[in-house]
């Protein structure tokens, strides 16, 4: 024999392990992966985001068993769906909430590494992983806010792409490289629904290379101390504990309480005020009229409240399209824009804190005055806040420097 | 040596292949076929109102203005980012105080020079929303630009340029044809 496994498994899982590694995965990444026994609440994230993007990529491929992506009649297809495919309600109301319960969660995941220091050495890699992960939600949400064919779709679609427009040179031939025609049109909808379709696959792909470089370097805790150098005599971490069962159980809990939450938006409240699924939305996209306000949904109005607060400079949009974007891009760079020498926000002192908790505020009423029409009060906010949400990346590396930090204790706490 | 040929054309290779993936997500024949021009007649369009038509899959707005909207326009000039239109886009029998080929009808493509939305027609004087100023126009509600009755950007808005004027020409005193000239330009 020369593949030996590790393992001693006999009967039919004896056979399959001989043939493919089956005990090692299982003791690699459960059962003997150590993960901090510190970790509390805010671990969830990770394994409900992976909940919500199973949830959504089933409901989606059922969806598309009813819908169809042609100009004529998406619209009419998901009222279809809505009306006459048996639970087809059920099912659209799990993929529209669940978009959004996507972002809420992402959104606190990414909070959870911005407290840890999750983005800190030697997790770079795993950070920007998740970063890229980020952008291709954002592109598989904007693809698929289309597909209905409403008004917010046609026209939020058509804000978007314009974006393109405003690069200079190649812009205007971009966009309508982008679209296949010269407006908003079925030939648009069908790429996108095509687009909408493949990205989720790639977010999964995205999400095995995540979860392989998080079990490279081993699982953050709000302590921000590394497990890992500090090994019993059997070479197994003092502060750890195995994954399964310890982990599994705990998010198994954390599952139950989010298909909770989840279940009471889909049954009470699927719109959710007109948030997660816009008013204009429920009338055909029409090319001639714009409704009265219209706003992206609430997951991209930080980004969209910023491009609103930049004014044009020499006639171009341009700076403002390139301030949203480096809005996101910022966020890459992370890992190498803190300087402070300890990780968590626990032994962080009060600059780090205030401007974190700035950051968190901007980015709340950034998210707010998207939402909300254009007024000069709202654009001046707007700009105020988008100032606000930049310093906290530009000063970093001088803030994080120069604040005070408490000393790290040598194992973790509880 | 013989690695780096290889993957140098392979790398061609693969950038040859790509060619019809990239260019087969461009406008199909159909969809650039799709430009014919559009008749609008005119002649029941009541001063101060606005007709929408389609051209190319945008909507095209025609404007019966009234002697004083047009007796108005200059008044806004001050206010304006480019009140002769030498940064913006019209057919040279456009670029005009009024940009119309008749004072009267107002064409315009109504599509926001800023990102794309179709502004919302607002003729009254001096609306409370809008403020004293006012002497009539578009307001772009999705990121507040604001144009004058001749689709001049007033300033502060976040459109860059005037409304786009389309090429066009009458076919008799009340019929619009949008999207030709019959060479005019």
């Amino acid at each position: 024999m020369s593949a030996e496994s590790k393992s001693e498994v006999t009967g039919f899982l004896g056979w399959v392990d001989k043939r493919f590694p089956i005990m090692d995965v299982w003791n690699d990444h459960l059962a003997k992966y150590y993960a901090p026994k510190n970790m509390g609440f805010w671990s969830f994230f990770g394994s409900l985001a992976i909940t919500v993007l199973v949830i959504q990529i089933v409901t989606g491929i059922w969806l598309a068993m009813s819908y169809k992506p042609s100009a004529a009649d998406a619209f009419a297809s998901v009222e279809y769906i809505m009306r006459d495919v048996d639970w087809g309600w059920l099912i659209r109301y799990m993929h529209s909430t669940g978009a959004s319960f996507f972002f809420i969660v992402i959104y606190l995941h990414m909070f959870r590494g911005l407290m840890w220091g999750s983005y800190r050495k030697p997790r770079e890699l795993l950070w920007m992983i998740g970063m890229v992960l980020y952008l291709a939600m954002m592109a598989t949400a904007f693809f698929g806010y289309l597909l209905p064919w409403g008004q917010m779709s046609y026209w939020g679609a058509q804000v978007i792409v314009n974006l393109f427009a405003a690069v200079p040179n190649i812009g205007p031939d971009l966009s309508v490289w982008v679209r296949g025609d010269y407006v908003i049109s079925d030939a648009t909808l069908n790429r996108f629904f095509a687009f909408h379709f493949l990205l989720p696959f790639l977010i999964a792909g995205l999400v095995f290379l995540h979860i392989v470089a998080l079990h490279r370097v081993g699982s953050s805790n709000p302590d921000g101390i590394e497990i890992k150098e500090n090994k019993d005599e059997n070479g197994i971490p003092r502060d750890g504990i195995p994954f399964h069962p310890y982990y599994t159980v705990k998010d198994v809990a954390g599952v139950i309480v989010f298909l909770a939450l989840f279940a009471a938006v889909i049954f009470f409240w699927p719109d959710f005020g007109g948030i997660f699924l816009e008013p204009p939305n429920f009338q055909p996209a029409d090319p001639l009229k714009t409704p009265a306000h219209i706003a992206p949904v609430w997951y991209f109005t930080p980004y969209y409240a910023m491009l609103r607060a930049v004014p044009p400079i020499a006639g171009s949009q341009f700076p403002g399209v390139v301030v949203m974007f480096a809005a996101i891009l910022f966020f890459f760079f992370l890992p190498w824009l803190d300087r402070s020498p300890v990780k968590s926000i626990r032994y962080k002192g009060p600059i780090f804190r205030g401007f974190l908790a700035a950051f968190v505020v901007s980015f709340v009423v950034l998210a707010y005055l998207g939402l909300m029409p254009a007024s000069d009060l709202y654009t001046l906010l707007a700009r105020i806040f988008t100032i606000v949400y930049f310093a906290f990346f530009i000063l970093m590396p001088i803030y994080s420097s120069i604040d005070k930090t408490k000393p790290v204790p040598e194992r973790v706490t509880t | 040596m013989l690695v780096a040929a290889t993957s140098v054309l392979g790398a061609v290779g693969a950038g040859f292949a790509a060619v019809p993936f990239i260019a087969s997500m461009n406008p199909s024949a159909k969809a650039r076929a799709a430009g014919a021009p559009v008749e609008a007649d005119v002649s029941k369009l009541e001063p101060g109102a606005l007709l929408r038509v389609k051209w190319r899959g945008q909507p095209i707005w025609i404007v019966h203005r009234t002697p004083e909207m047009v007796a108005n326009l200059p008044k806004n000039d001050p206010k304006l980012t480019d009140p002769a239109s030498e940064a913006s886009i019209q057919p040279d029998y456009c670029k005009n105080p009024t940009r119309a080929i008749k004072d009267q009808y107002f064409v315009v493509i109504g599509i926001c020079t800023h990102l794309g939305c179709s502004p919302t027609y607002r003729p009254e004087i001096a609306p409370d929303d809008l403020g004293k100023g006012w002497l009539g126009g578009w307001f772009c509600p999705c990121h507040g630009s604001k144009f004058d009755l001749a689709g001049r950007v007033i300033n502060g808005s976040p459109a860059p340029t005037n409304l786009v004027i389309p090429k066009y020409t009458y076919l008799t005193d009340t019929t619009i044809l949008v999207g030709e000239d019959g060479g005019a330009a």
